[in-house]
């Protein structure tokens, strides 16, 4: 009887198919087979990293107490990164309008337009901001004016994916409705288009603004202006605990913007 | 008989036309403000030179100094498993964190709250800042920009995941407690196979963005290819630049095309 009973036991099936526990099996030695692999070529040491996680916190406390005297000068740059921000959101915003509008396929029928505007967009999308900075201080020197250009190419692909895939999901029968009343394609976009996606078109921006602020940190480091370029000089001179207090007053500055915008977007939506 | 017809009040449009023309205010002091602050920075010289800059590195970028293809290949290599250890790191602690911040998995809504907050903190860091703390911390190299990417894309994944597991089927779950399973049975039989679909694209997509994010980190001596683009803008090799934004390029537009084939088939 208990021996039925072992039997019975070791008959249970499982839940999952045999094939799909195989498969799942293999992806998932792949996965750590290449996890252990990066790790190797990254020289990432976590068992180092925990075993001398006093050092770590010896080299951190060099940071503090932040030199709250260097403030001072970290205010301008921070200011001309704000504005930067605004400026280059504000131009690939309305840039973003009419690339969206095209490659949007409920609004453009030809498809060659359409693949045509979507393959720019991919383009742009694929360069990362760090690229775009130097690409553009080496055409247009150094200054802010290649930092507002790169923002505003790196935000454009962004904002104009997100729009156009607004505009691809909204209710085609108010399109259909100002169409068969005789709207032109004008009045289509003003009275179908604009009020389904304005919400989220304004979540859009002030999302492109915050991560503006974010990435015109890294402005500086190229020469484009903004605060990263005060960043790189501390750095480089090893004046950790300026670094620290710069760094601590543009965590408060993004810790505002992005209260502020969180805010606004939740009175939109 | 006679019928008195009266059209419906209009609406009270005067409280709406304040507010406005106040958001427009604001708007229009803010824009006044960095437009000015801009265009009073500007140096408008760069105008005259901008002919003569075109001229003097376009032609350079588009000729490729094929030369350093093995050096360019095997930093583009770095910051592609820069980003993949990252990622895999906060894929797999922000698991833990995405059941902590799930409304429908956590009790008391004070627990709730702190882990949202939590998930919260890590997000406002931007990336760039915490790449100097770790390359100040553990020394400048490639395991700092693991780290960093870890823990920036931890907090979105934390996020999206609680997301992912609020959107549950909880009947499921309940049918499991009612037919008495324990916790870990029902996390791995009736949670699990709903939510790791998700998941698993969640953290694709977000692999995505950490291969761009990952090449920006070698500015500030944190790994990765973001080191040698600001060697070689400094140096002027033009040729060395137009090659790295060839593979910067190709290897994105290749992680992006096989990952959304990946994710469309996931989900």
């Amino acid at each position: 009887m208990p021996q039925q009973n072992k039997d019975l036991e070791s008959k249970v099936y499982s839940v999952y198919p045999k094939k799909l526990k195989f498969q799942i099996s293999i992806i998932f030695a792949i996965v750590v087979f290449w996890y252990l692999f990066s790790l190797r070529e990254t020289d990432a040491d976590f068992i180092g990293l925990i075993s001398e996680i006093d050092v770590v916190f010896f080299k951190l406390l060099e940071m503090f107490p932040p030199d709250w005297s260097y403030i001072e000068a970290a205010i301008d740059p921070l200011i001309e990164t704000i504005q930067i921000a605004v400026v280059a959101s504000t131009f690939s915003i309305i840039l973003c309008i009419p690339m969206s509008l095209l490659s949007a396929n409920t609004i453009v029928k030809s498809k060659f337009v359409y693949q045509l505007f979507r393959n720019i967009m991919n383009f742009l999308r694929t360069m990362p901001d760090i690229l775009l900075a130097t690409l553009f201080v080496s055409l247009f020197g150094v200054g802010i004016v290649p930092g507002i250009l790169a923002l505003t190419v790196f935000s454009l692909g962004l904002l104009a994916k997100l729009l156009s895939e607004t505009i691809e999901t909204i209710d085609p029968r108010q399109l259909e409705a100002v169409r068969s009343t005789g709207g032109n394609i004008v009045q289509v976009i003003w009275y179908a288009v604009v009020p389904q996606v304005l919400p989220n078109f304004i979540s859009y921006g002030l999302y492109v603004f915050e991560l503006n602020v974010r990435a015109s940190l890294v402005l500086g480091f190229v020469g484009a202006g903004g605060i990263g370029a005060i960043i790189d000089t501390q750095l480089n001179f090893l004046q950790y605990q300026k670094v620290m207090a710069v760094l601590v007053v543009l965590l408060i500055a993004v810790i505002i913007i992005e209260t502020i915008s969180n805010a606004l977007r939740r009175r939109v939506v | 008989m006679e019928k008195n017809f009266n059209l419906p009040p209009k609406p009270n449009r005067q409280k709406k036309i304040v507010r406005n023309s106040a958001i427009a205010l604001i708007l229009g002091v803010i824009y006044v403000w960095a437009f000015s602050g801009v265009i009073e920075k500007v140096d408008w010289r760069f105008f005259d030179r901008i002919g003569e800059n075109f001229d003097r590195v376009v032609p350079r970028l588009v000729d490729v100094d094929w030369s350093a293809t093995s050096k360019v290949l095997e930093l583009i290599l770095e910051t592609v498993f820069i980003a993949y250890a990252g990622t895999l790191i906060a894929a797999i602690l922000a698991i833990p964190f995405g059941f902590w911040a799930a409304g429908n998995m956590v009790k008391s809504p004070f627990w709730n709250t702190m882990g949202k907050w939590f998930l919260i903190l890590d997000r406002t860091f931007p990336e760039l800042i915490l790449a100097i703390l770790f390359v100040i911390t553990v020394g400048p190299g490639a395991f700092a920009g693991v780290l960093t990417i870890g823990l920036t894309a931890f907090g979105m994944l934390g996020k999206l995941y609680a997301e992912v597991i609020e959107s549950i089927d909880m009947k499921v779950v309940e049918a499991m407690e009612a037919n008495g399973a324990n916790k870990i049975q029902i996390l791995f039989y009736g949670i699990f196979p709903q939510v790791l679909p998700e998941f698993l694209s969640f953290a694709l997509y977000r692999f995505e963005i950490d291969i761009r994010a990952s090449t920006v980190l070698g500015i500030v001596g944190a790994g990765g290819i973001g080191t040698l683009i600001v060697i070689t803008a400094a140096n002027r090799d033009w040729e060395q630049l137009g090659l790295i934004i060839l593979a910067i390029v190709v290897v994105v537009m290749v992680i992006d095309y096989i990952s959304s084939k990946i994710r469309k088939r996931l989900v």
